[in-house]
């Protein structure tokens, strides 16, 4: 299983490495970057989301934090062109980091509904902010960034190529998060955190530490978003939708799963610039959107690869069952395996 | 000081209405345990209702009231049985969240193609009247809505405390397994509830028409801080949310007043974060479950 994995992780990055390479046009490649930044956002929100079970709605806060701050340092002069501003990018994750943890310490002391409106008003207090702080924001105006230096023919790959990077990251740590004692922490606090709390986790601290890497990631991502764009503008740096669009891919692929907000964030991304392509700026856009998310919430509730999972499972095991000819007395015995089974046991 | 009182007096007017909006969410909240990030939404759609009325037929928007509610309490029942009931009741709570936010941009959407999104106001004439008391303004349509708003508390709360279904209400909130066991058809109690927390938006909504201008977009400005009241307030405590809502309506109007406008947005947050640091269950909620 584990070389399997190995072997399925490090093929997807070699032909995500190798895509560009093969004289994509522009179009593509630019959908591609929006899908990657898409599919990192997503496993960070996923490590506090799907594993701890603490649904933000504010990560879009700290995509435009990310995004401003990049912003702020061309313009404060800490940061030269070129290739520069991908080296500053840690620095990023870390005053984003700084920023969450204060606000994860409060919030996550109650449940978990209280945690989505603590964060999703954080998120429309930045929005505000950044509206309103005009000296260094620029207000409803924007702020600009300087023009990246890079070859018109694949002005695109050094984005790109970071941000296959990030995804990397954010998927290490996912796959650390599925194989390691802070991973089982963290699903113990979605199963029941009190119950987690009296057994001896330390349930603050890998809440605090979930949530604080997340929010850098999703920070370094708006930091490369808005150097990409080259201009931004409070409503898309901080857009509510960029939130839902993160949680929607990652319910839509499997919660807490590795492959689930990759998968998810391959198939809305791509389906939402389609979207937005065919029905254009129109706000039927936006209907749409709304419906293919509340279809999925009702129809796929768990998500895809939980749900083929089970599927799967079933099938193996009724297949064992029908060729082992198991005898009846060790069905029985095994309750659970019963209630598997798609047709109740053997005829 | 001038400044000082003159915000006060506008925050405790406005708080009305705002206390208005977040009881019908806190509400919700408490028979369902469904946190409505649509309110909002819901609240714009009572003010373009409103709107349409006046330009349409000439209604006035307090007049209107009554036919918007009912077209909202519709809409309200409607969306809880579409969405929100073939949740599984597990994991009802945290996906409820991203259905109702969806259900906000359902709305948006259909607000935007119908009435596009340019900012909409309704002028009815009396909107700029007012009465300088000791030398302090009080806008007459501001003052109206807050009469208004008190009304409609206090047939909410009638509502709540003189009927069956007001009973079978707060049963569900205080132990829903328990109202299941004695008779309470929940089911029934959750779609009637919801449709009466969007009849409250609706109309909250129609005064807020009248008091700001509006358009698509504007439920995201209004999420926010009714989020942050039903918090301050307790989940689930109408009466909670009522205090909250004037509590945090006349201390950003005091900073908005004395300091500036911009940051009173900051205000909800901050008070938020300080109420969940001292008190995280709010100031009328309780630990294990709301009170009304």
């Amino acid at each position: 299983m584990t070389r399997w994995g190995l072997g399925r992780g490090g093929g997807f990055f070699l032909v995500l490495v190798a895509l560009p390479l093969f004289g994509l046009q522009h179009w593509v490649v630019n959908l591609l970057v929006f899908v990657l930044m898409y599919a990192t956002m997503s496993s960070a929100w996923n490590l506090v989301g799907g594993f701890a079970g603490y649904p933000s709605l504010g990560h879009a806060a700290f995509f435009g934090i990310g995004a401003y701050t990049m912003a702020l340092m061309f313009h404060g002069d800490v940061l030269g062109s070129g290739y520069e501003p991908f080296i500053m990018l840690p620095v990023i994750a870390l005053v984003a980091a700084a920023i969450g943890v204060p606000i994860a310490l409060v919030s996550m002391r109650t449940r978990a509904d209280v945690f989505a409106i603590v964060t999703i008003t954080f998120l429309f207090m930045v929005q505000t902010l950044a509206f309103n702080l005009r000296s260094l924001t620029g207000g409803s105006q924007g702020i600009s960034l300087p023009i990246p230096p890079f070859d018109a023919a694949t002005f695109e790959r050094p984005f790109y190529y970071v941000l296959v990077l990030l995804l990397a990251v954010a998927m290490l740590l996912t796959f650390g998060a599925l194989h390691s004692k802070v991973g089982l922490a963290l699903v113990a606090v979605r199963a029941d955190e009190d119950k987690a709390r009296g057994v001896g986790v330390r349930v603050t601290g890998v809440k605090v530490l979930a949530f604080s890497v997340s929010v850098g990631l999703t920070a370094m991502v708006g930091a490369v978003w808005s150097y990409y764009e080259s201009f931004i503008y409070p409503q898309f740096a901080v857009d509510p939708l960029i939130t839902i669009a993160v949680v929607l891919m990652t319910f839509l692929g499997g919660r807490a799963t590795l492959w689930g907000p990759v998968l998810g964030a391959f198939i809305l991304e791509a389906g939402q610039q389609t979207l937005a392509y065919r029905l254009g700026g129109s706000q039927f856009y936006l209907i749409a959107y709304a419906l293919v998310f509340l279809v999925i919430m009702l129809v796929l509730p768990r998500g895809i690869l939980p749900t083929l999972e089970d599927r799967l499972r079933m099938r193996r095991r009724a297949r064992e069952v029908d060729g082992a000819q198991t005898p009846a007395v060790e069905l029985l015995a095994s309750d659970e395996d019963k209630v598997a089974l798609p047709h109740g046991g053997r005829p | 000081m001038h400044a000082l009182v003159q915000g006060v007096i506008l925050g405790v007017l406005t708080g009305g209405v705002y206390a208005l909006m977040a009881s019908g969410q806190t509400l919700i909240f408490g028979i369902m345990k469904v946190v409505n990030l649509a309110q909002g939404a819901m609240v714009i759609l009572g003010a373009y209702l409103a709107y349409q009325l006046f330009v349409s037929f000439g209604i006035d928007p307090f007049l209107a009231i009554p036919i918007t509610t009912l077209i909202m309490f519709a809409v309200g029942v409607a969306v809880q049985l579409l969405f929100l009931r073939p949740l599984r009741r597990e994991d009802r709570s945290e996906l409820s969240l991203l259905v109702t936010f969806a259900v906000a941009l359902l709305l948006e959407g259909f607000m935007s193609i119908t009435w596009n999104t340019s900012y909409r106001s309704i002028n009815t004439g009396y909107e700029n009247a007012s009465w300088t008391v000791f030398g302090y303004q009080i806008t007459q349509v501001r003052l109206w809505a807050f009469l208004l708003s008190l009304a409609a508390l206090g047939l909410l709360f009638l509502l709540l405390n003189r009927t069956r279904f007001g009973r079978a209400v707060r049963a569900t909130v205080q132990n829903p397994d328990s109202a299941r066991l004695l008779g309470v058809e929940s089911d029934r109690v959750a779609a009637l509830g919801f449709g009466l927390g969007a009849a409250t938006a609706a109309a909250a909504g129609s005064v807020y028409g009248l008091l700001y201008p509006f358009n698509s977009g504007s439920h995201y400005d209004l999420i926010s801080r009714l989020l942050s009241i039903v918090v301050l307030g307790g989940l689930g405590s109408v009466g909670g949310a009522v205090v909250a809502a004037v509590i945090v309506s006349t201390s950003s109007a005091i900073v908005a007043s004395t300091v500036s406008p911009s940051w009173s947005e900051m205000t909800f947050f901050v008070i938020l974060m300080l109420v969940l640091l001292v008190r995280p269950q709010g100031l009328f909620g309780t630990v294990g479950r709301g009170a009304l």
